[in-house]
């Protein structure tokens, strides 16, 4: 890998770039799927590549081939000048970098398992027996499973003297029963929808979710869904389960503190963000005992958005995002950071391949726990109506991140402390600061879990990448809920 | 670009290394370009280059698949030996079948096959300069109008092919421009997207134009309150929110009982207005004559006058279907040449999506005229399922929403929260436009038309 990145940017530099990075990319992924008692798919890939990123007249440019012989990547290299020089035509200023020391280092994601040693038989065997338990109860039409290995190894150098190894390894694991019966088609899913939980670990992940033992009680849900009865309609406080917040705060936190968004570079297609430049420690984002960060170190967990250090070379941080309720900090990037007047990038740059261009991305955007002991049944009991919703099943943000609605598998109205009953089709919608303000209860550090977003996209073209989000279940008071399903 | 002889020449290596009962080779890629702009300045431009050769054996009713990028001697034997490796472990599939021969839903020279090109050597031709040209004349308008331009010009060509050890041999090519603007004002926006495999259909200074006129006009929105409107939603608009309902037009997806056409084949389900037809070959289509598994797309009638006729078929589903308790209520089961490459978990689905001609299509200007209280919607966005059975549909107005009242625009307003039903949508369609070829951002490129729809639901209302 070595050689081709000093070919990259040997290149890149006689051809006149004021500065190159280049990143080799050796990915490798395994998915199996089951549904109702057979394989769905078997998959197992891998995909090779490099990619330059210069700037030449003060403009950027990329290139990326899957050819890594000398001509080819020279060749890479001298398109990305070439194509530096096209941006040159169309540009109000030049591209300032913020300063950055080039790091020499090796990084791997700590595991306890490589997924990759584990049989296809193995696997496969787990997911059939999860599938049979589903099945087993009355009522369930389909079930599916899923089960998802990949490994990242990459090569960063740059022109000013980096030199990063890094490794990274996920997993991700899930499965749904859904249950048709008259007009009406339930599901739920576990742990988590969009393919159950991910995270940066190896194996280890699927011997702690016990999910064989999970799967009657899911199955028996998505069958008791067609009983219970619809989620009332009104203002109400609402309690959300760990997963639904998670990304509560990956739509109405995490997109909306991306510096290249608020920026305008994200304008034509993920959207623009209410917040505004001149909201950096002036807003009242949330009520005093929200605190957000952005945390990509490993200290903060396994996250799918734990790394050692970014695709710009930048040490992984733990940024402060709101602060006891005051928005407090971006996600930047090194062309980002004098924008708001840092010194140095965020380190929140990442790219979904080696054929993609790093951009700004969540990493960890995790809500802290709360500082007072609080389990979720001493929160319910504390709750005098409202409703608890657990695991998503519809998300929209507008295109700036003020008006969301979300919809969730299940729901459980509370009285006088207690669950009394089940209700289905449950949803919650506000204005997103609003929403933060109104918060008043977070459960603490032993309800906490660190979820994996594997499928957020942004850019264009298209780039799928994972994000982490911690959360605590918590409650909000005084919520739009069931406006959905208003005047249907 | 890989051609059909060097495919066809690793597709032999593969076959020599393989000890499978059946190999199915792929392959697919090319080159893409994108130049991406904002705030009036190209600040991200990229291109690539990339192949994928991706392998399917079979060992009687056990298959797998594994797929490389690498095409020496070693990789390629990787990957033999992983898909083989794979296959062998699995639990025997009764439904799987001996892979297609070369006549399966017909040669590809049969009727059903595109019969104009769609690969333009002008289109293959563009270059960083042309594309950095093209963005150019669209940040002059939005001088011009002093607004600020965002958006994307990308160009490619690629390459889908397929071999398999029963003969099967298919090929396709193709190229693509896409030409995206946003044009920003301090409180509006407007918005226009555009694609064909023929840069010559792409006009950018007349995007620019149209993206501008409509920032200019919804300038200082008004706030209207949430309730049933009648809606005027613009081609993109309609796209992006009846993709929403084409997986559900699956056999696999009937036997799972996982679509809303569930028990409800043969019925009118929507207006007698709305035909909906997949055709790959239709003039304004664009994507490779043949599926997942190398038989040729047909040219299926999904919805006659409002009644669903029937839904599309994979090999081995419309195999499952015949032999299952819906048969007698899905109407005709075929192949029908829409299955995703195996092994999948979905079975099929119609990505060549045309909606026919009304009996009398209205401009887009008369159907305002016509409209005494109304909206008009440019796009749509974050589109999300709430319900599946009613199709129960969520999602936002974006780039350019307009108050219409007394037969004329007047004006913007902020943008909508909708919850509405696609089955009622379409129930309640008063009228519609001549089809165009539309793209958006939530779902794939279509024929279709605007669409004026009474009752349509909006329950909230944004800040902006």
């Amino acid at each position: 890998m070595k050689h081709v990145s000093k070919w990259a940017l040997d290149a890149a530099a006689l051809r006149g770039a004021s500065y190159a990075d280049v990143r080799v990319i050796v990915q490798r992924s395994r998915a199996l799927t089951t549904k109702n008692g057979k394989v769905g798919s078997a998959s197992d890939a891998e995909s090779v590549g490099m990619n330059v990123r210069v700037i030449a007249d003060g403009a950027w440019g990329f290139a990326a081939s899957a050819e890594l012989g000398r001509g080819a990547v020279e060749a890479t290299a001298a398109r990305a000048v070439e194509i530096a020089r096209a941006s040159a035509r169309v540009k109000q200023g030049d591209v300032r970098l913020a300063p950055q020391q080039p790091v020499v280092a090796e990084w791997s994601t700590p595991y306890k398992v490589d997924p990759f040693t584990t049989s296809v038989e193995q696997n496969i065997e787990l997911l059939l027996k999860i599938d049979a338990e589903l099945r087993s109860v009355a009522g369930v039409t389909l079930a599916e499973t899923n089960l998802n290995f990949s490994r990242e190894e990459q090569r960063f150098a740059s022109s000013e003297g980096a030199d990063i190894h890094q490794t990274k390894l996920s997993t991700g694991v899930g499965y749904a029963a859904y249950a048709f019966a008259g007009s009406e088609i339930q599901k739920r899913s576990y742990p988590n929808s969009f393919g159950g939980q991910w995270q940066n670990k190896g194996y280890e992940l699927i011997e702690e979710l016990k999910l064989v033992e999970s799967a009657r009680r899911i199955a028996e849900e998505a069958v008791a869904l067609h009983e219970a009865d619809q989620c009332p309609e009104g203002t109400f406080d609402i309690i959300l389960d760990s997963s639904q917040l998670g990304l509560q705060i990956h739509e109405s936190v995490g997109h909306p503190i991306e510096l290249d968004r608020v920026l305008g570079m994200e304008a034509n297609f993920a959207g623009t963000s209410f917040l505004t430049l001149d909201k950096l420690r002036t807003l009242r984002y949330g009520s005093g005992l929200v605190n957000v960060v952005a945390d990509a170190r490993q200290e903060h967990g396994p996250g799918l958005g734990t790394f050692g250090y970014d695709d710009e070379g930048v040490q992984a941080q733990c940024i402060p995002i709101i602060t006891n309720g005051l928005f407090t900090g971006y996600l930047s990037s090194r062309d980002t950071a004098h924008t708001i007047g840092e010194s140095r990038s965020g380190g929140t740059v990442r790219a979904e391949g080696w054929n993609r261009l790093p951009m700004i991305r969540m990493t960890n955007v995790s809500l802290l726990p709360g500082q007072r002991p609080l389990s979720l049944e001493q929160l319910i009991a504390s709750t005098d109506h409202g409703i608890l919703m657990q695991t998503n099943r519809s998300w929209s943000i507008d295109d700036k991140r003020y008006n969301f609605q979300f919809g969730c598998e299940i729901g459980w109205e509370i009285k006088g402390g207690k669950r009394v009953r089940m209700v289905k089709n449950p949803s919650y919608s506000g204005i997103t600061t609003e929403f933060w303000n109104a918060l008043d209860a977070i459960c603490s550090r032993d309800e906490w879990t660190l979820w994996g977003t594997p499928n957020c996209g942004k850019g264009q073209p298209q780039q799928v990448m994972g994000t982490g989000h911690g959360a605590a279940p918590a409650r909000f008071r005084g919520i739009k809920v069931g406006s959905a399903f208003k005047g249907n | 670009m890989l051609t059909q002889e060097q495919a066809g020449a690793i597709f032999d290596r593969i076959r020599k290394i393989s000890s499978a009962d059946e190999v199915e080779v792929l392959f697919s890629g090319g080159k893409f370009a994108l130049t991406r702009f904002a705030n009036n300045t190209i600040h991200q431009n990229v291109a690539e280059e990339n192949h994928v050769v991706s392998v399917r054996t079979a060992f009687g009713q056990k298959t797998a698949r594994a797929t490389t990028n690498k095409f020496d001697d070693e990789s390629l034997h990787l990957v033999v030996k992983n898909s083989e490796a794979l296959a062998r472990v699995q639990h025997p599939d009764p439904d799987l079948l001996t892979m297609p021969d070369d006549r399966c839903g017909g040669g590809a020279d049969e009727a059903s096959a595109p019969k104009q090109t769609r690969f333009f050597e002008q289109t293959a031709a563009i270059t960083p300069e042309l594309r950095a040209a093209g963005v150019k004349k669209i940040v002059a308008v939005a001088d011009r109008h002093k607004l600020t331009a965002a958006g994307v010009f990308s160009s490619g060509e690629y390459f889908e092919g397929m071999f398999n050890s029963s003969g099967l041999t298919r090929w396709h090519t193709q190229t693509s421009a896409e030409i995206s603007v946003t044009m920003l004002a301090a409180d509006s926006s407007g918005w226009q997207k555009a694609n064909s495999p023929d840069i010559a259909n792409l006009g950018p200074e007349r995007l620019a134009e149209t993206a501008a006129q409509k920032a200019v006009d919804s300038a200082y929105p008004k706030e209207v309150p949430a309730g049933k409107y009648t809606v005027i939603l613009e081609p993109a608009a309609v796209l992006d929110i009846v993709g929403f309902m084409f997986w559900d037009y699956s056999g696999m997806a009937i036997l799972d009982q996982r679509s809303f056409l569930t028990g409800r084949i043969g019925i009118r389900l929507f207006g007698e207005n709305i035909t909906i037809m997949d055709d790959v070959a239709h003039p304004l289509q664009s994507g490779s004559p043949f599926d997942g598994e190398g038989v040729v797309r047909k040219r299926i009638g999904l919805v006659e006058s409002g009644v669903v006729k029937r839904v599309v078929y994979a090999r081995a589903t419309a195999e499952r279907m015949k032999c299952s308790e819906h048969k007698d209520s899905v109407g005709p089961i075929e192949a029908t040449g829409h299955g995703f490459a195996l092994p999948n978990e979905m079975g099929e689905m119609p990505m060549n999506i045309v909606f026919a001609p009304s009996d009398e299509p209205q401009t887009l200007e008369r159907m305002i005229a016509s409209t005494e209280r109304g909206i008009l919607v440019t796009r749509l966005w974050y589109i999300r399922e709430v319900e599946p059975f009613e199709k129960m549909l969520t999602g936002m107005t974006r780039d350019g929403t307009f108050l219409v009242e007394n037969g004329r625009v007047q004006g913007g307003v902020r943008n909508f929260r909708f919850n509405e039903s696609l089955i009622r949508m379409l129930s309640n369609v008063e009228a519609m436009s001549a089809p165009v070829r539309s793209c958006g951002e939530e779902s794939f490129d279509m024929v279709v038309p605007a669409m004026k729809v009474k009752d349509f639901s909006f329950t909230e209302v944004t800040k902006f």
